[in-house]
């Protein structure tokens, strides 16, 4: 398609939009929902299956405790009611990746409903609703082979690996979000990444989006100002934070310039492209009732009882936010300078790289530093750029003992981002050190005072400006590895000026 | 009148993905009706103050502990399928789309 779009900030000024997510979380139970099969990740195909998970004729599924608990103290955390009495639903629909031709699901009765997860966008707080958190299976993987990718016998079919099938998956959908205008996008990233730290602080999922272990559907609409909401699309395979905020604000664009140009949003599953950024049509959705949903006539109901629902709430950890808060008043930021920390995806680096022994201003300085700005240039999350907190504290421990200076350690720097070893590694094999043997760096001023004898008598005459010059020169001889500021000091010193 | 029309025994069919012909159409519509109609007389008998069930226990909370039992080995797992490729069960491809549920 060659249609030019609209520019966002006419979109904006002309529609509203109203987003909504749902979020998908694998569980990190040692074993499956509903049978004693392994989760871990990896492994070859099918051989973390049984008959339960095959759906073999006679097996019958037993609901797993640490995922009842986990969801619950999902649920708690997320500011939900926990129902009293809840059941599985059968969710049933043809196609193979899952061998029972039905998904065990939740329908009408979510085991979590009615919460709120409050996040920060631009310095104000929005309160995302939440509508309900419950509980299914996650599917097999299938591999698609045959016809377009050339094989003899030109048979369209599909293999399919269970090892994934039965998982227990929580799916956590919020209420339509409205009124956040041009910064819709930014409201659904902070959303999915405030959730995210929420689920990793709970130690339940390790929530990684390049896994899949946490995945994303983004729906998306635009009205006009005081009009009824208008339709919405759903976007899948949103799997990074930043494809989050692209998803959305692709899907703005491309429904602002349908709606200008007169035509009509269909409902539909679009898939988002990672490398391009836009969104192309999936399949048209099938309708609610075609899943024939009925309750799940294998398992029995799920009636948390209330004394153990209020030793799991009793029980929560410090929640991300209030944890920010305390972090924030310990390194002494403002509110603003705490929100792009939050924003870069930094306050768990930056908390790591001050525990390993760096100051809160070092530590922040590196990671909003050089090191964001490596992220963006190669549109990398910044906990994935390479570098470790223990990398940085020991780059900052080179900087405080004398042996790097700030050019120095941007330099050794670059290479811990390129895998090139530890920053003292790296110090190594390139011979970066701050030349601070005072015999040697005295020499070379006194060769560089003695090569530029007219610089020297305009010093001596009280042109202390001029002493830049040395400086570069002896700067020159050292490869660039001595302290400006010791040097200017050794240079003054050996001519006999006050500094 | 009817409990299920001849074009809802379709429909259920269609999404069963099962080939029914229009006589077997005509035939299971009125065997169904029959069923329905016959369960629909508990309907009539359950008072007020009886609630739906789904289950035939009284029974709640059964769960497991998160503890790891031996799986099938692949040939185990494999053994019953129609048809298998590199250690994967091989079926028809279903819709024309990539679908990532």
């Amino acid at each position: 398609m060659t249609t030019t779009l609209p520019a966002y900030d006419e979109v904006v000024a002309r529609y509203e939009p109203v987003i909504g997510l749902e979020t998908h979380v694998e569980l990190g139970t040692n074993t499956k929902m509903f049978c004693g099969c392994p989760t871990d990740f990896g492994g070859e195909p099918n051989t973390r299956v049984c008959p339960v998970c095959l759906g073999l004729p006679g097996s019958l599924p037993v609901a797993n405790k640490a995922a009842i608990e986990a969801i619950i103290r999902i649920g708690l955390a997320l500011n939900c009611s926990i129902a009293e009495w809840c059941r599985f639903a059968r969710k049933n629909y043809f196609y193979p990746d899952m061998p029972k031709n039905f998904q065990i699901s939740q329908y009408d009765e979510p085991i979590c409903v009615d919460g709120y997860l409050d996040v920060e966008v631009g310095g104000e707080t929005v309160r995302i609703e939440i509508e309900r958190v419950h509980l299914e299976e996650d599917t097999g993987k299938t591999l698609h082979v045959g016809g377009a990718t050339g094989r003899i016998h030109g048979a369209t079919e599909s293999l399919v690996d269970y090892n994934r099938a039965g998982i227990p998956l929580v799916e956590i959908v919020t209420k339509p979000i409205t009124g956040t205008g041009a910064l819709a996008p930014d409201v659904a990233k902070a959303y999915v990444a405030e959730l995210r730290d929420v689920i990793r602080t709970l130690g339940v999922s390790d929530v990684r989006m390049e896994e899949g272990s946490l995945r994303c559907d983004v729906n998306t609409s635009l009205n006009l100002p005081g009009q009824e909401w208008g339709t919405r699309t759903e976007t899948k395979n949103v799997n990074s934070l930043r494809s989050v905020e692209r998803a959305v604000r692709s899907e703005m664009l491309r429904q602002a310039s349908v709606l200008d140009a007169g035509g009509r949003i269909t409902q539909e599953t679009r898939h988002f492209h990672e490398d391009t950024g836009d969104t192309t049509p999936g399949r048209s959705k099938e309708t609610a009732t075609d899943y024939r949903y009925f309750p799940e006539p294998d398992l029995v109901p799920i009636a948390p009882d209330p004394a153990w629902v209020a030793e799991l709430k009793a029980a929560l950890p410090e929640l991300p936010r209030v944890h920010r808060r305390r972090l924030q008043e310990q390194w002494g930021l403002s509110d603003l300078d705490m929100q792009s920390v939050l924003n870069a995806g930094a306050v768990e680096l930056i908390e790591a790289t001050v525990a390993a022994g760096t100051t809160p201003a070092a530590a922040r300085k590196w990671w909003l530093g050089e090191l964001s700005r490596r992220a963006n240039e190669s549109g990398v999350e910044l906990a994935q750029i390479g570098a470790t907190p223990t990398q940085v504290a020991e780059l900052q421990g080179l900087v405080d003992a004398g042996k790097l200076n700030d050019k120095m350690a941007r330099t050794v720097l670059e290479g811990v981002v390129d895998g090139e070893g530890s920053p003292t590694e790296i110090m190594t094999s390139r011979g970066l050190e701050v030349v601070s043997d005072t015999g040697a760096l005295t020499a070379a001023v006194d060769e560089a005072i003695a090569a530029n004898p007219g610089i020297a008598d305009k010093i001596r005459s009280g042109k202390v400006a001029a002493v830049g010059a040395l400086v570069g020169a002896v700067m020159k001889t050292t490869r660039g590895q001595a302290d400006a500021k010791t040097l200017r000091e050794l240079i003054l010193e050996r001519l006999g000026v006050q500094g | 009148m009817a409990a299920i029309s001849r074009e809802e025994v379709a429909h259920l069919a269609r999404l069963s993905r099962l080939a029914v012909t229009e006589e077997e159409l005509d035939m299971f519509a009125g065997q169904l009706d029959v069923i329905l109609q016959a369960v629909a007389q508990v309907g009539e008998v359950a008072a007020a103050d009886i609630p739906p069930t789904s289950h035939s226990v009284p029974l709640t909370n059964v769960f497991r502990e998160d503890v790891v039992t031996p799986c099938l080995t692949p040939e185990e797992a494999l053994s019953g399928a129609p048809d298998a490729e590199d250690q994967r069960f091989r079926v028809p491809r279903i819709l024309t789309e990539d679908v990532a549920s």
